[in-house]
């Protein structure tokens, strides 16, 4: 059997796992593009949550009986399986959260509010997403830290040379994404990771755009937290990832106070628990976490490099189909430095009115500043169109795509 | 408001979507200027999509004699200031304070998706506050 053939039969069995790929959207088949935002989910997934509350529904830790000592289990069977895809050095370094988001916030209120001081240096790149910004730009106000940014280069990767000259003693935290949701860029966050390191600075990595697409592995990156989202990767949403290195999350406060997270408690005071529950308050996001498990199987099941190599190929596909197009201009770099997103205007055409045009071709894409803001006004855009794949897509998909913006451009004429 | 989806119209073509008249509006637009000395000058954005709309009223005798905008956005979005403007002038403040969303939609003449209403709005969210600062000031 040739290669070509067991590629697409693969394609075959993974678009039958998913159900919504089935329906139409206006009369045509569904195109969904639209994976850095969020993705399908597989009925495997869907029927492990289902299972779960048919069979199993209890919370968790609060034994003594038959419901809740499944549910614990399986709710901790999704920290172990979680850091094992990523290569945790121990699932207690897991935590589980609500999004990419609360992790990077419980990062920036636990972390940052306790050990920056006036005067302290937080680096970012001018690509992060609104979900390490504005938390790291907030607390830095509250602290008298100072946030500086690692300058994009004109093909849309970050500026090494910059963030050498940026790090300094000064430099307490490095926090960078590994892929640009708005660009795809892919960063090199190894290094990033080891400059931090030699100037005393912490390094957290947002693997919201990576985690999902490629093996990342915690401990070969070097960094000391890495944050992600369920949703983003086959699971359900509510149910976001924070990997930490266990002497920092040991040093760290609570983020949040209440149930679950305490060791006792009496009138006047309270000691916390172990890791990775006492940054675990109240009742977790269990089904959430069992739909991740059951979402991590599935990718591993199908093989992260395997997923990495389809999808690079349809982004080459998809530069090499698109670029053709007159009055369309792509964004973000070479397709051997990024993931699977594809960044383009249309020349007269607002993002928001090709979505409108493209929805009725049945392709759902992004269009809009996709929480990069100040990205969009560097590259001096009110916004962009963004198409971005995941294991199910073909490149079929992508034809369809070029017709509905042939259309756009008809239509706008 | 109440937003009736309409199935029948969601199926049209996307031609019947962006109707000529507003296309026509987009591309040509009709009192896209500044005013030097306006009344009222109010802007208003939509954060989420980033359109942005700059309104400038004249205002004499309580009637609206001059209305211009300025501003950049999706084809909806400024389409509709486009057509408002042309709308308002001649009218009496408080009847301009009378203008509804159903009205707005009226005036685009299209099934505005849910998703797409905002855009639409944003022409009579400008307006209305730039009034009322206007008669909060006054």
């Amino acid at each position: 059997m040739s290669q070509e053939k067991k590629y697409k039969m693969d394609i075959e069995k993974i678009k039958s796992d998913f159900p919504i790929l089935q329906r139409k959207v206006h009369g045509k088949r569904l195109v969904y593009l639209d994976n850095a935002s969020t993705t399908q989910k597989p009925k495997q997934v869907l029927q492990a949550m289902h299972d779960f509350y048919v069979y199993s529904n209890s919370n968790v830790h609060r034994g003594a009986n038959t419901l809740s000592d499944e549910a614990t289990f399986a709710y901790e069977e999704a920290h172990k399986t979680v850091a094992k895809f990523v290569n945790a050095y121990s699932w207690k370094e897991v935590i589980f959260t609500k999004n990419t988001t609360e992790a990077m916030n419980l990062i920036a209120y636990s972390y940052g509010m306790s050990f920056l001081k006036p005067g302290d240096e937080i680096i970012l790149s001018e690509m992060e997403h609104h979900s390490s910004l504005v938390p790291w730009q907030q607390i830095a106000k509250k602290v008298g830290a100072v946030v500086k940014f690692i300058p994009l280069l004109e093909d849309g990767t970050l500026d090494m040379k910059a963030y050498k000259k940026l790090c300094s003693k000064k430099t307490k935290v490095v926090c960078v994404i590994h892929a640009s949701n708005s660009l795809g860029t892919l960063n090199d966050v190894k290094t990033i990771a080891k400059l931090a390191h030699e100037q005393g600075a912490i390094c957290i990595v947002d693997g919201a755009q990576s985690v999902p697409h490629m093996k990342v592995d915690f401990q070969d990156i070097n960094a000391d937290f890495l944050v992600f989202s369920g949703h983003k990767m086959l699971g359900p949403t509510g149910i976001g990832v924070l990997v930490g290195r266990e002497n920092l999350l040991e040093q760290m406060p609570p983020f949040l106070f209440g149930g679950a997270m305490i060791s006792e408690v009496t009138y006047e005071d309270s000691s916390w628990n172990e890791l990775p529950w006492k940054f675990e308050a109240g009742t977790p996001p269990i089904a959430e976490a069992i739909g991740l498990k059951s979402a991590i199987d599935y990718l591993n099941n199908v093989g992260m490099d395997m997923i990495q190599e389809q999808e690079h190929v349809l982004t080459k596909y998809a530069h090499k189909v698109l670029s053709k197009i007159k009055g369309i201009h792509l964004y973000g770099p070479d397709t051997s430095k990024k993931l699977g997103v594809i960044s383009f205007t249309i020349t007269g055409i607002h993002p928001h009115d090709v979505s409108t045009i493209l929805d009725r071709h049945g392709v759902m894409i992004r269009g809009g500043h996709h929480c990069n803001m100040p990205l969009m006004r560097k590259l001096n855009v009110a916004g962009t169109s963004r198409a971005s794949f995941y294991l199910y897509n073909t490149k079929e998909d992508i034809d369809i795509l070029k017709e509905a913006i042939l259309d756009a451009i008809k239509v706008f004429r | 408001m109440s937003y009736q989806r309409n199935e029948v119209l969601v199926h049209t073509e996307e031609e019947q979507l962006y109707k000529e008249n507003i296309l026509d509006y987009y591309k040509h637009p009709r009192n896209r200027e500044q005013l030097s000395h306006p009344t009222i000058k109010h802007r208003e954005l939509n954060p989420l999509c980033g359109d942005d709309i700059t309104v400038y009223l004249e205002i004499k005798g309580n009637k609206i004699s001059k209305a211009t905008f300025t501003g950049s956005g999706c084809a909806i979005s400024q389409a509709a200031i486009s057509m408002l403007t042309e709308k308002i002038v001649g009218k009496t403040v408080d009847e301009v304070k009378k203008i509804t969303k159903e009205e707005i939609t009226k005036m685009l003449g299209i099934d505005i998706s849910p998703g797409r209403i905002k855009c639409a709005l944003l022409c009579l969210k400008t307006t209305m506050k730039g009034i009322q600062q206007y008669e909060q000031e006054k």
